[in-house]
């Protein structure tokens, strides 16, 4: 991804709208006076930021628990020949949120939301179906800490 | 536990914000409130955790935080909340999570380190194991991302 440095003015952004976004009628413009810059110079850099891939989202990001969804964390072994057919199926369901490689035996995990554990269990049934493949499903029982905005 | 206002307002909030002066404005009108029950409705889902973080989500590539490993720990059960809170307060772990154990993997402690190149991911570790006195642990480095997108809740399956 082809990026220009940030600057100073662009990690002071970043930082104010990760951790600590107006909820404001001009959002903006309140980070631009907390930074000490016009809403203008603001919204221009965000827009930039966005388009380069420095920013992924703006946005919520929910509790799903709170909203009766549940989610668990699963993991497979697949073999390499197999692997693209097996990460199709699965990232074909929205529920899949996250999908990563790992280096292990268990070399596929992903986090699967969905509004109930019985969903949960047919769509966990329904990939291995269609693929033949056994998943293993790791539900949280605790949180100990979820942390998501970095200093820049 | 949630108005009406506050549940439609979850479901306009599933897009991200427009890059615009007013981003609110239009959400408002498209739900037919005024700008300020919109805004004092997603106050009140923060306050009251159904948001859980309201802002910009960067890709952690940019900050140089770029060796990303998931480490999981085999901890005796008792002992679970003790080095789970201890694992927690590690800057360079972002998450950490107490899982149900599975059949042959026997690891229920699971911890995401966020750090800037694999062989600090292997040493931090190790300081990890040492400060809670464990030694059953194993580092899964990620080799690529396979997907990585955000929940729509309440949206029927296509």
């Amino acid at each position: 991804m082809p990026q220009k440095k940030l600057d100073r003015l662009d990690r002071a952004i970043l930082n104010e709208i990760q951790s600590h976004f107006p909820i404001a009628e001009r959002p903006f413009q309140v980070v631009g006076e907390r930074v000490g810059a016009s809403e203008a110079e603001v919204l221009r850099r965000v827009q930039e930021m966005y388009e380069s891939g420095v920013i992924r989202r703006l946005g919520a990001n929910f509790t799903s628990r709170k909203l009766g969804y549940t989610s668990t964390l699963c993991a497979a072994q697949v073999p390499v020949e197999r692997l693209e057919e097996f990460v199709a199926e699965v990232n074909r369901h929205p529920g899949v949120t996250h999908n990563y490689l790992r280096r292990n035996e268990l070399n596929v995990w992903f986090t699967l939301i969905a509004e109930s554990q019985e969903r949960l269990k047919d769509i966990l049934a329904e990939i291995s179906r269609a693929t033949g493949i056994e998943i293993l499903s790791l539900p949280a029982k605790r949180i100990f800490k979820i942390k998501v905005d970095f200093p820049v | 536990m949630l108005t009406d206002l506050e549940k439609k307002t979850i479901l306009v909030l599933q897009r991200d914000l427009d890059v615009t002066p007013r981003p609110f404005l239009e959400l408002a009108q498209h739900l037919e409130v005024t700008e300020a029950e919109l805004l004092d409705a997603i106050r009140s889902l923060l306050a009251k955790g159904f948001i859980r973080r309201f802002g910009a989500t960067l890709r952690h590539q940019l900050s140089g935080f770029d060796a990303n490993a998931m480490v999981v720990w085999q901890v005796p059960e008792e002992a679970v909340n003790a080095i789970g809170e201890k694992l927690a307060r590690y800057r360079e772990v972002t998450h950490c999570y107490a899982r149900e154990p599975a059949p042959d993997w026997p690891y229920n402690l699971y911890t995401m380190i966020h750090a800037r190149t694999a062989e600090e991911v292997k040493q931090l570790a190790a300081r990890m194991a040492l400060e809670v006195g464990l030694s059953a642990y194993q580092i899964l480095f990620s080799d690529a991302e396979l997907k990585k997108t955000t929940m729509r809740y309440f949206h029927p399956e296509p």
